[in-house]
């Protein structure tokens, strides 16, 4: 038997879709079928509705699904962390329960991770599980939980052991999120969006094998989750339903809008560096000097960003061992939109103090100013970023840490 | 446009850091900046002969390597991070790159042979003692004799001026203004009517001279009065190159400070170990990893003829002098006391970098000027 190729691969799949693909039918009826057949999620195993193929062979095989307009799995955003991590530590119980569905689209998934207690220090957990004998109890509260509000099912992050240092006493779980114990509200934040959620639990109720790994061995399980967190989603997206007419793209829209509603301000919390020269013109805030100078250090931070982000790219495509350059994009990408913000706030003048209506762009403006303060924080401050360059960049020696030993002793927020 | 270096690129990067680091260790630096001329001979000779870096970007036409801007711009990272005491960017890079752009296919024949050998050390003069770095600042005059050229004026911050055996000057016809007018020259420093002075240099790695001509007696190189366009262009190879050598230097200077945070103890613990110093060091990172990003990008679209090269250029040259500067400053503040003695080599950094960042324009000039030329 020879090894599997893209060829081979991109042939097999061509002839399912023409099968198989036609718009006309239900988003579910098709991603039966995408579960059915492995074409989904090409790269799971065979076991577990996929086909074994190894991941390089992704861009080919989508490039099939796109040539026919073919819609993709389901398993975008929390689904994709979701899966990942039920992939590599779940027991085959839940693989069987789950991993289906989130292929299909039936269940919709969050991330229960972080606490009002702890952020950058997400190893400090407080929401408590209890065994009862016969099912965990969860007490506690968790927040910035995107998508919770129409989640199915969440993955938590929650204490077993308060004897044990703090790592080593945290357990990772599915949590059906619709039952009582279990409350979502939305988190308004100072740019006005709620895109995020608060999730308090008041003995919410998780059967007794709705571990994911082994008790107390949640920290390694959720740094599976982490490590995808910021990774480009992979997997064979297909099209999407945009400007597309037929029953699955339809559905595929509706689907589509409410999971990047929570997104729509990302850009502008980026800084929007595009409409940067326009503006300016615009203004006439080009013709001063002052001005000028700030423009083109941001033009250069955000030019030379992009270009770290592809040299990093780029030596890993011909395989040589990654450089210091891909580890910095994220601090790279703060320091852009703080200064996309002053430079915003330069070319704008007293239009500066306005929002809504009355800021430029019909209120995007005033969203960059007030929206930019997030880029620093979420996701990894620029604080926990340097620490992580000067430590494992760097290799500069780790700050004596004063939080070892039983994690009951720890000073923590109360 | 390609991102990662070769194999073959990164092979030639590790022979001259290699050679480099034999080469010129910091105990070489300083007993060649102490000296009037700024080289050692045999140093030269072995860059010419056993590595090919005179000639590398020059065409195997004119007896050069036949490389490009990016082995260039590798050549000049790595005499950056070494701080390599030589003729280099004058001759290699300033002079070549001006008879490369400005001259007539019989003179490239005639000139560039014996600089691509490292025989010939030569020097371009064309900034004044006003300091202006752009065409107006031009105020040398060239007049047309019986059978040649003469020039009067006042040429100053020649690099390697006095070590060089033969100038490439540019001088502007009498009447003319800006970019009008200007034409380049080969000089011969020995002539009647040229005296040359040192100036003492605050970077002492990296000689400067002024340059008196009197009817100095001058032969044309290429069309008389159109000047401006390869002065242009050979101002912009430089500021890659020059771009490519303060990265060079930067990651010299954030390697120095690292290492001494990690052995440095106060407090019974290594200063690295604090944030305070684990943070400016990230940023220091931060600050290269960037610079290096716009300076090989700049070199890039040399190579590959993109339009966009003088404004990439400007660019490069601006974030790579910031990077320098305050990679330097911030080295010396994380050594504390002894950052500031002689004895310590930071200093011998932070002096070329705040001469780089003032050559050929400051951050402030070519931030302007790459905002002219990018979005118009």
């Amino acid at each position: 038997m020879s090894e599997a190729n893209e060829n081979d691969a991109a042939f097999e799949v061509r002839a399912w879709l023409k099968a198989n693909w036609n718009p006309e039918q239900s988003l579910i009826d098709w991603r039966t079928k995408l579960a059915d057949s492995g074409w989904g999620m090409p790269h799971w195993p065979k076991q577990w509705h996929g086909r074994g193929l190894p991941v390089r062979m992704l861009p080919a095989i989508n490039d099939e699904f796109v040539a026919v307009g073919a819609v993709g799995a389901a398993a975008t955003g929390p689904r994709i962390l979701a899966s990942v991590t039920l992939l590599e530590h779940a027991s085959d119980a839940i693989k069987q329960r789950f991993l289906r569905r989130i292929i299909t689209g039936e269940d919709g998934w969050c991330q229960l991770f972080s606490e009002p207690g702890s952020g950058s220090d997400l190893a400090g957990a407080t929401t408590r599980a209890d065994f009862d004998g016969t099912q965990w109890v969860i007490n506690g509260q968790k927040v910035w939980n995107t998508s919770a509000h129409h989640a199915d099912y969440g993955l938590l992050v929650a204490r077993t052991d308060w004897d044990a240092p703090k790592h080593q006493g945290l357990s990772y779980f599915v949590i059906d999120m619709r039952q009582p114990g279990v409350q979502v509200l939305p988190l308004k934040q100072m740019n006005g969006h709620a895109s995020f959620n608060q999730v308090f639990f008041t003995d919410a109720k998780i059967p007794a094998d709705w571990i994911v790994g082994t008790k107390n061995n949640g920290w390694a399980v959720a740094m599976t989750t982490l490590a995808h967190e910021r990774r480009p989603a992979v997997g064979v997206a297909g099209v999407s339903g945009e400007g597309r007419t037929g029953r699955a793209y339809a559905e595929a829209r509706v689907e589509a809008e409410i999971a990047n509603e929570p997104y729509k301000w990302y850009p502008q919390r980026a800084g929007r560096v595009d409409l940067v020269v326009t503006r300016a013109k615009k203004t006439g805030a080009w013709n001063d000097p002052v001005v000028r100078q700030e423009i083109a250090r941001l033009l250069t931070m955000s030019r030379s960003t992009n270009w770290m982000a592809r040299r990093a790219a780029a030596a890993q495509r011909i395989g040589k061992p990654q450089g210091p350059e891909g580890s910095l994009g994220k601090l790279a990408g703060s320091n852009v939109a703080r200064q996309a913000s002053h430079v915003h706030t330069l070319i704008t003048g007293a239009e500066s103090m306005l929002t809504g209506h009355d800021s430029p762009l019909d209120g995007i403006i005033a969203e960059i100013l007030v929206s930019v303060p997030a880029t620093s924080i979420a996701g990894g401050t620029d604080e926990i970023q340097r620490n992580i360059i000067g430590e494992r960049v760097l290799g500069l020696p780790k700050d004596p840490r004063s939080d070892a030993g039983p994690f009951r002793d720890i000073p923590r927020n109360v | 446009m390609e991102y990662a270096f070769t194999d073959e690129q990164d092979q030639f990067r590790d022979v001259v850091r290699r050679f480099l680091g034999d080469r010129s260790p910091t105990t070489e630096v300083r007993r060649l900046m102490d000296t009037a001329e700024g080289y050692d001979a045999a140093v030269w000779q072995q860059l010419a002969d056993d590595l090919a870096l005179t000639g590398i970007h020059i065409p195997e036409t004119y007896g050069g390597a036949g490389f490009g801007p990016v082995e260039l711009c590798i050549a000049m990272e790595e005499q950056g991070r070494a701080l390599l005491c030589a003729p280099y960017f004058s001759s290699c890079v300033l002079a070549a790159g001006a008879i490369l752009h400005a001259a007539e296919d019989d003179q490239k024949a005639n000139l560039l042979p014996a600089i691509a050998s490292g025989q010939t050390r030569a020097a371009l003069a064309v900034t004044e003692p006003n300091g202006r770095w752009s065409t107006s600042g031009i105020q040398a005059l060239a007049t047309r004799t019986g059978n040649g050229w003469v020039i009067d004026g006042e040429k100053s911050y020649v690099i390697d001026g006095c070590s060089a055996q033969q100038l490439i000057v540019v001088a502007r016809t009498a009447g003319s203004t800006g970019d009008a007018g200007l034409s380049f020259f080969t000089v011969d420093p020995d002539a009647t009517g040229v005296t040359r002075t040192a100036l003492a240099t605050m970077d002492a790695t990296r000689k400067q001279a002024k340059v008196v001509f009197s009817r100095a007696p001058a032969e044309l190189l290429g069309q008389p009065g159109a000047g401006a366009e390869p002065l242009s262009r050979t101002l912009d190879l430089a500021a890659i190159a020059l771009a490519n050598e303060m990265v060079g230097g930067a990651q010299a200077l954030l390697d120095s400070a690292v290492a001494y945070a990690n052995i440095r103890v106060q407090f019974g613990r290594a200063i690295g170990s604090f944030q305070a110093i684990k943070h400016k060091c990230a940023d220091m990172l931060l600050d290269v990893e960037l610079a290096k990003s716009a300076a090989y990008y700049a070199a890039q679209a040399a190579a590959e003829g993109d339009p966009q090269t003088p404004g990439l250029a400007a660019m490069a040259k601006a974030a790579a002098a910031d990077a320098y500067m305050r990679t330097a400053a911030n080295t010396i503040q994380i050594h504390g006391g002894i950052g500031f003695t002689w004895d310590n080599d930071t200093h011998l950094w932070f002096k070329r970098a705040k001469s780089s960042e003032v050559l050929f324009g400051d951050p402030t000039y070519h931030r302007e000027l790459m905002l002219q030329r990018l979005e118009a």
